[in-house]
């Protein structure tokens, strides 16, 4: 396997959760440790009275990436490093693909984080408890149909339609709207992007 | 040879730098007593405010004060507590850095990871037929390594007491001398030898001998503070890389254990040699050693002084951990304006105002240690690299939670028992129940 393999699927299974991570946590350094130590930090949080503290939307995103990132890392970093070494794919009757699929995959389960962290943050804090329901079951469900490798072809396409709804939920729940959509799209309402967002 | 005199001069060297120091004053201490005075400072954060005087001292092992006498409590807290992210953030980055430089090379060159003999502070080998002999030789090897660490220590310290600062920044000169030549020399042999990159001798004697040269000036005189720093990191890894060579494998570990142990005593106890070392400096109102602490702030320590030749290393105002009052006496405190004004203008780029000037100081044993934990996970957990990314996570956590108590007691304390404790924790759990569940799920990839 080459370093083309290797490249590739890095960068598919962990290009957006850098992309989020360098534009809108890299730049400030509270968001690096909700990132890091989670909730944990919750005694940082009160030794920065200067700044506005940080809302819970970006409390949830940031520990949802966090969360994200160390379970993709955790479940795809041992392949990426077996895909530098010598070897054949599939020599045994597998799939071939079998990196490009755990790339997808990790990608999926990334962003599903990301989305899960939002909603989930947001039904505790209006105790909307039937949402906290929701997250798990789909997160078992994701889970579960794991289990159907090596058909991946399904496996796939139903995680990431469960992924768009989950962000369109994430993004409706964290205040933003088709209104707001257009704006930002169009280049048109700088408020709305993220990392010039203070708590809401 | 080289590995006895390495060990010795890096022992002491080592053992000084095990302490995290936050510059942290105890504002309202201070402002109660209706005194200026410098306040507990400890790992290294530094403060500058713009309207007083700073009582800064840099402790070689980690600890910087920031003292704003005369300021309303309030004022302190919230100038305190406001870069208490950044700071965290400005310590991330340098052990990150150190950690990366050391598990890369500790993954790709393979001379680090065979064994090769031991060194002379480890004598009792690990090659025994039962489990027992073994976990007792490395409990001897422990005992046998801490206790030169705790002489060492207190010589230094007695050295220190008694004046001999040419014999102190002798040692000091020596062990970064063989650092930045001799280690770098055999690192560089070692990184060419595993890319299979010839090089002719006359290239790589100049190589070295800049580095090196550089390095000195840097370390010990003046020079940028990002070169600075880049040295810092680069001699620790590679003191780190030394050690995660010749200490055997249950050794390491305990010894880890041990030497958190040791940090913990020496930097809290009222007795501990760390923190009467601390005191001694800061009744003598003078900077203790250079080249043992990491700086990340505007350095005024190294390559700032300029107007006073006697202390040249710094403008460290001696700083006084336990929050005595009394040696709070000995300070002038029109000295410390002068002090701080001065080596500002010296450098227009690294002009200190405002927030900017914040910094924090980190010793570099802890540097060292937080890297051999990881090397040594690395370097063990059979091409696993779960189990090195928990322990670099487990690290930084500790990191983050110790520098959260510096904020919350302001007082100097050491930076390796929660980091290593944790990351000690993060290694055994994840190497022995998390290692196998992952691997089982990626191969089948399924994901949870």
């Amino acid at each position: 396997m080459t370093a083309a393999v290797f490249f590739g699927c890095a960068f598919i299974a962990f290009g957006p959760a850098l992309a989020l991570y360098i534009f809108t946590i890299a730049t400030d350094p509270l968001r690096v440790i909700f990132l890091i130590a989670g909730k944990a930090s919750e005694g940082l949080k009160s030794i920065n009275p200067e700044e506005t503290a940080p809302s819970m939307r970006l409390l949830a995103y940031v520990s949802g990436l966090g969360f994200g990132i160390m379970s993709g890392v955790f479940s795809f970093v041992n392949t990426l490093s077996d895909s530098l070494g010598p070897g054949t794919v599939g020599i045994h009757g597998d799939s071939p693909q079998f990196f490009l699929n755990s790339a997808f995959m990790t990608l999926v389960i990334i962003l599903l984080h990301v989305f899960w962290g939002i909603v989930f943050f947001d039904g505790c804090e209006k105790k909307k408890w039937y949402v906290l329901l929701i997250v798990l079951l789909t997160h078992l469900l994701v889970s579960t149909q794991t289990f159907l490798s090596p058909y991946y072809g399904a496996n796939l396409v139903s995680a990431y339609i469960i992924m768009v709804f989950m962000g369109i939920w994430a993004f409706f729940v964290a205040g933003g709207s088709c209104r707001s959509l257009k704006l930002c799209l169009l280049c048109q309402d700088k408020d709305f992007l993220l990392y010039n967002q203070r708590s809401r | 040879m080289l590995t006895f005199m390495a060990s010795d001069s890096e022992e002491e060297v080592c053992d000084e730098r095990t302490s995290l120091m936050s510059a942290e004053s105890p504002t309202s201490r201070s402002c109660q007593e209706g005194r200026p005075g410098p306040e507990d400072g400890e790992n290294t954060a530094q403060w500058r405010s713009q309207d007083s005087d700073e009582d800064c001292e840099e402790d070689p092992d980690r600890y910087a004060c920031s003292g704003v006498p005369g300021r309303p409590p309030g004022l302190e807290e919230e100038l305190t507590l406001k870069y208490g992210a950044k700071h965290v953030i400005m310590l991330f980055v340098p052990v990150t850095l150190c950690m990366i430089v050391v598990v890369a090379t500790i993954k790709s060159v393979r001379f680090y990871t065979e064994k090769n003999g031991q060194l002379i502070y480890t004598p009792f080998t690990e090659d025994t037929p039962s489990v027992g002999q073994r976990l007792l030789n490395s409990v001897l090897n422990t005992l046998i390594m801490i206790s030169v660490i705790v002489v060492m220590t207190i010589f230094l310290v007695v050295l220190y007491k008694y004046r001999c600062y040419k014999f102190i920044h002798g040692w000091l000169i020596m062990s970064s001398l063989m650092l930045l030549f001799l280690f770098t020399y055999i690192y560089l042999g070692e990184v060419l030898k595993t890319y299979n990159v010839a090089m002719d001798y006359p290239t790589l004697f100049l190589a070295v001998w800049n580095f090196g040269a550089v390095g000195m000036v840097c370390i010990h005189w003046k020079g940028p503070l990002v070169l600075q720093q880049g040295y810092l990191i680069m001699i620790s890894a590679l003191m780190a890389l030394v050690f995660i060579k010749y200490l055997p494998e249950w050794s390491a570990w305990v010894i880890l254990g041990a030497i958190s142990v040791y940090d913990l005593v020496a930097v809290l106890c009222p007795k501990g040699p760390l923190r009467m070392l601390v005191e001694t400096a800061q009744e003598r109102n003078e900077p203790i050693f250079p080249a043992l602490i990491y700086s990340s702030a505007m350095v005024w320590t190294v390559g700032m002084a300029k107007l006073d030749p006697s202390s040249q290393e710094a403008l460290q105002l001696p700083y006084d951990p336990e929050m005595e009052e009394d040696s709070y006496d000995g300070f002038g405190e029109p000295s410390y304006p002068e002090a701080f004004e001065a080596p500002l203008s010296g450098y227009p780029g690294e002009e200190l105002e405002g927030e900017e000037e914040r910094g924090v100081k980190l010793g570099l044993g802890d540097f060292i240690f937080y890297s051999v934990l990881v090397g040594k996970a690395a370097a063990a957990a059979n091409g696993d690299w779960n189990t090195t990314l928990a322990c670099f996570i487990a690290i930084l956590i500790g990191l983050c939670l110790t520098l959260l108590l510096l904020a919350v007691f302001k007082k100097a304390l050491p930076a390796l028992p929660i980091s290593i404790t944790f990351g000690l924790i993060f290694y055994f759990s994840t190497d022995n129940l998390v290692r196998p569940f992952m691997d089982t799920l990626a191969s089948h990839q399924l994901y949870i």
